[in-house]
């Protein structure tokens, strides 16, 4: 009840009189100029004269490393663009008896697989955002001090799981788990267009998948969002609570504001984990081919681009290398469109 | 004779073991100014904190003693800290608006926590007349719907007193609500509280001795014997005797510029 953050940040930290002592290391011994080149300014120079020709080379360093590195990073980016395109180029033309799953065309098998990806990130998302997003009001705003650092700490170790253990587990513990609540809730809510359809008897179902990837994306989600919480402006808080807001209004007043980009950002983050998620869904999921389907629960289910190439590569050859690899320059363009939006939406608005 | 607004009986303000301020009686009159003055560091922002149980927010932080408003014990285990604060407004040192919402949704937002319904026209007369007691009407009346953060320090700080007062508080505290301003807004607001103690009961702390003297009726001079000792209430009366015939040598010397 007393407890208002997480940190140890003195909510009266802005007060403009100084504590009654405070604590304030001595100031360092004035370091002399330049201790890596004492004769660089001699005495009775004039001090304008003496601006730092290291202060410059530093200067020039720092410029030419970070621009290298901005570089590396565009020239590796548009390397892997530049593979994919045109290695993928030539299953653009490619008939039934070169590609994969013996598709019409590329457009057939790659239409459904990108739908499959969005629909599994997107049902992932909806589902890990608010549970991530509530997590992380509890850690920073509600929970006793005590346990905090144990539950954040909980929620990153959820992070650093490898994909294979959430197959694993996604395919032999969860979804054996979650088929028995399937059966009821098709019956009950088989009116609702989601829920339509014969349930899946082993639980391999996109919804599975969903929920298993929306485990792996809850913790970069929630760590943003605490991250965000906790830098709520003090003062802000303060105003809240004097007016006389209870916690929630006070979150809803001081919090929810300043985090609402903040929480946007976590999310696309997570979002773009879910859609280059390979090894779980490949595991969890049973798909059926060229499947687009916006039902949850029937042993049918699309598949989604990462999974199919991670499933089909290892007999690929000849053209059906190129399509799996356009497959990828699908992937890549969704995930960049995605982030490309996402930066619309959170950029912060001109004032 | 004056009502009393709120009466204070021994009250002591902890933040975990440190005793920040020690064993406080006082009894703030009703419709009336009342300045709390000090050295830094002695406890004036806390115990102002502790009338609208704003200190209790800060971890580890407790109150003993007691506080009585029209009779009731604030600190009271049935009492709800957030119908304190809406009966006791507070301005801080710095200002404070919320800088996502605009002018108006400003002025707004402590009426909207206590009533979820408030007809257009009714919210703009609340937002008209407290701006107007706030002395900020007229520079703003053109840009409600602007955000409060586009204003000068003084016009905010002022917006932050018409978000105070928009929900009829009894009591109105300020932690040196002049200390972020220039010598123009701080006439302002100075002019302001004299007009407010017609309505308002006014407990205002200030580093500035002419502040306290200018606008004050009663003066409370906190002070600490040394340094992680707490503070205390040394003496409190009305402003023109504190001023010119101090009973402690301490308030003397204090009042003189000899220390603080
Ligand atoms: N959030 C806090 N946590 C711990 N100690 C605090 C906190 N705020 C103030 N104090 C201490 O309480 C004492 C009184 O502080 P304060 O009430 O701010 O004094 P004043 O407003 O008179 O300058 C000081 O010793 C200060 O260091
Ligand atoms: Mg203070």
């Amino acid at each position: 009840m007393t407890i208002l953050l997480a940190d140890p940040a003195p909510t009266r930290a802005e007060s403009a009189e100084p504590p009654a002592d405070p604590p304030q290391a001595p100031a360092p011994p004035q370091a002399p100029e330049h201790p890596d080149h004492p004769d660089h300014a001699p005495a009775g120079r004039s001090l304008l004269a003496g601006t730092a020709s290291w202060d410059r080379v530093a200067d020039k360093a720092a410029k030419a490393t970070s621009t290298a590195a901005g570089a590396i990073i565009l020239v590796a980016l548009a390397a892997v663009g530049v593979f994919l395109l045109a290695q993928g180029w030539p299953a653009l033309r490619a008939g039934p008896d070169e590609l994969p799953a013996k598709a019409e065309s590329f457009w057939t098998l790659a239409g459904p697989l990108a739908f499959g990806s969005l629909w599994a990130a997107t049902l992932a998302l909806l589902i890990a955002t608010p549970i991530a997003v509530g997590a992380a009001l509890f850690i920073t705003l509600y929970a006793p001090r005590k346990i905090r650092g144990l539950l954040a700490a909980a929620i990153d170790l959820l992070a650093a799981i490898p994909s294979v253990v959430y197959g694993l587990w996604g395919l032999m513990v969860f979804a054996p788990l979650v088929a028995k609540f399937y059966k009821p809730l098709s019956e009950h809510l088989g009116w609702i267009p989601l829920f339509a359809g014969k349930p899946s008897a082993t639980g391999r179902t996109i919804l599975t998948a969903a929920l298993v990837l929306a485990v792996m994306i809850l913790p970069i989600i929630a760590s943003v969002s605490r991250e965000v919480f906790r830098q709520t402006p003090p003062l802000e808080i303060e105003a809240s609570l004097a007016l006389g807001a209870t916690r929630w209004e006070m979150i809803r007043m001081a919090v929810f504001p300043h985090a609402r980009s903040g929480i946007v950002s976590g999310a696309m983050l997570g979002l773009g984990r879910a859609l280059g998620e390979t090894m779980a869904i490949a595991m969890v999921l049973s798909p059926t081919p060229f499947l687009m389907t916006f039902r949850l629960l029937e042993s049918q289910n699309p598949n989604t681009v990462a999974a199919f190439v991670a499933q089909n590569f290892p007999e690929a050859h000849g053209t059906g290398v190129n399509a799996l690899i356009g497959l990828g320059l699908i992937l890549f363009v969704i995930t960049f469109a995605v982030n490309w939006a996402a930066r619309r939406v959170v950029a912060p608005k001109p004032t | 004779m004056t009502a009393t607004a709120l009466k204070t009986h021994s009250l002591s303000a902890y933040y975990g073991d440190f005793l920040a301020v020690a064993d406080v009686s006082m009894t703030i009159d009703q419709r009336s100014i009342t300045a709390l003055i000090g050295p830094s560091g002695c406890g004036k922002s806390t115990f102002l904190r502790t009338l609208n149980r704003m200190h209790e927010v800060i971890p580890h932080a407790r109150v003993t003693g007691e506080i009585t408003l029209a009779g009731e014990n604030l600190y009271d285990p049935g009492v709800d800290p957030v119908l304190v604060r809406q009966r006791i407004g507070m301005v801080f040192q710095r200002p404070n608006p919320f800088p996502t919402m605009s002018i108006r949704d400003n002025v707004l937002a402590g009426v909207k926590l206590q009533r979820s319904r408030l007809p257009r026209s009714e919210a703009d007369d609340v937002v008209e007349q407290s701006l107007r007691s706030a002395n900020l009407w007229i520079e703003v009346r053109d840009r409600l719907g602007k955000p409060g953060a586009g204003l000068s320090g003084g016009q905010q700080q002022r917006l932050c007193i018409a978000r105070a007062i928009a929900v009829q508080p009894d009591i109105l505290l300020m932690d040196e609500p002049c200390s972020a301003l220039d010598p123009i807004s701080t006439l302002a607001i100075e002019e302001l509280m004299l007009e407010l103690k017609s309505t308002y009961t006014v407990v205002i702390v200030t580093h500035n001795m002419q502040q306290a003297a200018r606008v004050s009726d009663k003066t409370g001079f906190f002070n600490l014997a040394a340094v992680r000792e707490p503070g205390r209430l040394v003496e409190y009366a009305d402003t023109t005797t504190m001023f010119s015939k101090p009973k402690k040598k301490e308030t003397a010397d204090y009042i003189a510029g000899r220390f603080g």
